[in-house]
């Protein structure tokens, strides 16, 4: 690691920029709504993503409700499951994951970890936070068109998306591709400006290695958005001329209600390889900012130093580029070349290596730490459990042989919930715990935020964990209404129905969150600067919650690493990155 | 767009050269790319993100040319010219892709004189450079407009397989936005230039940031872009 010592010796390398031109906002509207400061920017994204996410969760209790009860609820017919499933899975990997992984945590953070005033094109985030919003209403806008929302399930795979055998062919559809082309534009000037913030907007001292970990997941994860969207992009196109102009990219010759249709030639098989080569390294830019994150949140509330930065920043790197060359392991029944099936099943487990070495570094973390149970740090070991939980059964999955028969049943949907839905939600929300002090100036309350803990953990293994042994029965998934099936027992379906009675309490849950998020931004306990005592940037900032601008007259100066926790002979448990190194701490006591 | 005051250019302080010097550079704090502004850095990393739209988009079409079990149209037949009695395959696109090089040129010379802050010569060039990019879009107008003529629509043709249609209006279309976007863009800093904005640092109407000249390489760097990937869909569209 970077020997802080020889820092002041040689001394601070000279500012290489001058200081930022911010754009001061003149009236309400500039400075609250058609804000340009990243810290407002991101709180909209977060709430707008948050509430999209809302609609959401409760699509999938409608979805609970039918798979747990069916025959029952005679308002949730075949075409509105399928309607549920598209938009559930859409809404919650795009329009809230991605969107508050990057728009809302990279927003707010990047620029105060990295010691800069703003992004650097403070006006093109703007613009991209009301694209996103134009995208998120455009695609609200498919459950009031006639036909309602597309029931293709969130692959939206061809020919069926385009056929009128699947509900929303009329309008829905086409919606859903217009919002993704319109959620991409907004995200590439986001994503722009979190690259380039990140590579040369970094204040005096901040090294590319001394930058959290959090702003290293979120900068990679963004990197990999930038060149995977592309390729959602061009499929998306491609299926709207599909459906509006009659073109056959995707299309092949197909009899439909005993009718040849115009369609002939095209290659359904081209939009899988397109959509999962943007949709693998989806599942990594959710997952490479809640493993920064994460990172972040175990080193502050264990008071230690993460173990094996150097490592951690690496694995993240590997992942990200690991991530590329693994797509088609979602294809394995898709009818491709068997012989691809090698190639990819050997390219999926090779990325379990950089993923391993992340996990036991968390673990090595936690080990003789002082461990502080906080609710935020609650959340991150949840994040664990569940990733290694989601992480092993990825292994059985990433192996051609055994995905075959697993293929399409419950067991997948256990898989991806656990690794991309559960993990990741785990630490929104325990980042959410942790940075509210920093945003509004006041802790959450952390009575009301074990409750919430306690039953969203317990509660989403409740749903989950029986979800794999249903899988490995052979229970299918996008099944509207299973029936009497003689390999189901009837067993089965009385754990359906437990899953959904947990579905429900774990949403009703978050109830407590939302109303703990309104109440405590009043009522809420005064944070102070930095409640948990971390050593990161942001908790240095002059005012709280940061001012426009976010330092000040002078930028801080880093003069070490983000993981000074618990320092032999320091007068505190962590020593703040901006904090001028004294001749009266041990040498090398810190690496 | 360049909104900074260069304190340190760091030209003054020698730095290693070759792999050194990038490792030096990516191990330092403040930048990683030295001497790079914001702008210049945001231009580049966008044009590798387009990279990848135009490499999907053109590895979808080869997926569907080779894929296809009707044959394909032949392109120097169709995109031939009969000019003054001669029967000329290619014509046109030889000649847009000229049009296109010599754009090229153009913006190249007026990123020099923007650096001299040569006003009137920088903008006389820049808005050369548009009407050569708007001569190319004409073009391609006109070629849109023969094969819609002769009956090729994006869902068949007269020929052979219908992704034929499909990709070309696709793919030149998407091309053709971006030269569009572009000469939209060249007038707008051909507009500032000659105001003198980057001269008396007028704030921009927008971004009510100070822009300075460096815009007008940053705008041929996306123009420089477009023209290679022109070079492709030729390649791969035109002469496969």
């Amino acid at each position: 690691m970077v020997d802080v010592h020889s820092d002041v010796l040689i001394g601070m390398p000279p500012a290489e920029v001058g200081e930022v031109d911010l754009y001061h906002p003149r009236s309400w509207w500039t400075k609250y709504v058609f804000s340009q400061d990243a810290k407002i920017i991101a709180v909209q994204y977060s709430v707008t993503a948050m509430a999209i996410g809302m609609v959401a969760l409760v699509l999938s209790w409608l979805m609970r409700l039918q798979l747990g009860f069916p025959g029952v609820f005679s308002f949730i017919d075949a075409n509105q499951y399928l309607q549920f499933i598209t938009m559930h899975g859409m809404i919650m990997v795009i329009y809230l994951l991605t969107a508050l992984f990057l728009g809302g945590f990279g927003n707010y953070l990047i620029p105060l970890m990295v010691g800069a005033r703003d992004m650097v094109f403070p006006y093109a985030n703007m613009l991209s936070y009301w694209i996103y919003l134009l995208a998120v209403l455009v695609l609200v806008a498919t459950f009031f068109v006639p036909g309602g929302p597309t029931g293709a399930g969130w692959t939206l795979y061809p020919p069926q998306s385009v056929l009128s055998g699947t509900p929303g062919q009329e309008a829905g559809i086409v919606l859903m591709l217009l919002s993704l082309i319109l959620f991409i534009i907004g995200f590439t000037m986001g994503g722009l400006n979190y690259v380039v913030t990140v590579l040369q907007a970094r204040t005096r001292g901040m090294t590319l290695m001394r930058m959290p970990l959090t702003v290293w997941g979120i900068f990679t994860a963004t990197v990999m958005a930038l060149l995977a969207f592309p390729a959602l992009f061009v499929a998306a196109v491609m299926m709207l001329f599909d459906r509006l102009l009659g073109t056959s990219f995707f299309m092949p010759s197909l009899v439909e209600m005993g009718q040849q249709m115009k369609y002939g030639g095209g290659s359904p098989l081209l939009f899988q390889h397109l959509f999962w080569f943007f949709g693998h390294p989806e599942v990594y830019i959710v997952a490479l900012p809640a493993f920064g994150i994460v990172s972040d949140l175990i080193s502050t509330h264990a008071r230690k130093n993460i173990f094996g930065y150097r490592m951690m920043v690496w694995a993240i790197v590997g992942i990200g580029a690991l991530s590329f060359v693994v797509w088609a392991h979602h294809m394995y029944v898709s009818g491709m070349n068997p012989k691809f099936g090698f190639f990819f099943a050997t390219t999926t487990l090779i990325i379990a290596v950089p993923t391993a070495i992340k996990v036991y570094n968390w673990v090595l973390t936690l080990w003789r730490g002082d461990i502080h149970l906080t609710t935020p740090m609650l959340f991150a070991l949840a994040f664990i459990i569940t990733f290694v939980n989601g992480g092993l059964t990825g292994l059985f999955l990433g192996n051609v042989v055994v995905d075959v028969p697993l293929s399409d049943t419950m067991f997948v949907v256990a898989h991806f919930h656990m690794v991309m839905g559960v993990a990741p939600i785990m630490v929104v929300f325990g980042a959410i715990y942790h940075w509210y002090p920093k945003v509004t100036g006041r802790m959450l309350d952390e009575t009301l935020g074990r409750i919430h803990f306690w039953v969203t953990f317990l509660g989403a293994y409740a749903v989950f964990f029986p979800m794999h042994y249903l899988g490995l029965l052979g229970m299918p998934r996008r099944y509207h209404d299973i029936g009497e099936t003689a390999f189901i027992p009837a067993s089965a379906h009385d754990l359906n129905a437990f899953m959904s009675v947990a579905a429900l309490v774990v949403g009703a849950a978050q109830l407590v969150f939302v109303f703990n998020l309104i109440w405590s931004l009043s009522r809420g306990k005064e944070a102070g600067g930095n409640p948990w005592g971390a050593t990161t940037l942001e908790w240095q900032t002059p005012e709280t919650p940061p001012a426009h601008g976010n330092w000040g007259k002078e930028l801080p100066v880093v003069y070490r690493w983000a993981y000074d926790y618990s320092v032999p002979g320091a007068i505190r448990d962590f020593i703040p990155q901006n904090e001028p190194p004294n001749r009266f701490e041990p040498q090398g006591a810190h690496s | 767009m360049a909104e900074i005051e260069w304190t340190n250019s760091g030209a003054s302080t020698a730095r290693p050269a070759g792999w050194r010097g990038i490792t030096a550079d990516w191990s330092s704090d403040q930048r990683a790319f030295k001497n790079v502004s914001w702008g210049k850095a945001m231009m580049w990393i966008f044009l590798l993100s387009d990279t990848f739209i135009f490499g999907c988009f053109l590895l979808s079409y080869m997926t569907a040319r080779m894929s296809t079990t009707v044959p394909w149209p032949n392109p120097s037949e169709v995109f031939a010219l009969t000019i003054a009695g001669h029967h000329i395959p290619l014509i046109l696109i030889a000649i847009m892709t000229f049009v296109l090089i010599s754009s090229s040129g153009t913006m190249a010379m007026a990123v020099n004189f923007g650096y001299r802050r040569d006003r009137a010569k920088t903008a006389a060039l820049m808005l050369v450079t548009a009407a050569f990019g708007a001569t190319f879009v004409g073009m391609q107008a006109f070629e849109w407009t023969k094969l819609i003529s002769e009956g090729v629509r994006p869902w068949g043709n007269p020929w052979g397989a219908a992704q034929f249609g499909s990709s070309f209006f696709m793919i030149t279309g998407f091309h053709g936005t971006h030269v569009t976007i572009g000469v939209i863009f060249l007038i707008i800093i051909a507009r500032k230039v000659w105001r003198g904005d980057f001269d008396v640092e007028r704030r921009g109407f927008f971004t009510s940031r100070k822009g300075n000249y460096e815009i007008v390489e940053i705008t041929g760097l996306y123009w420089h872009f477009v023209d290679l990937v022109w070079v492709f869909i030729f390649a791969f569209f035109y002469l496969w």
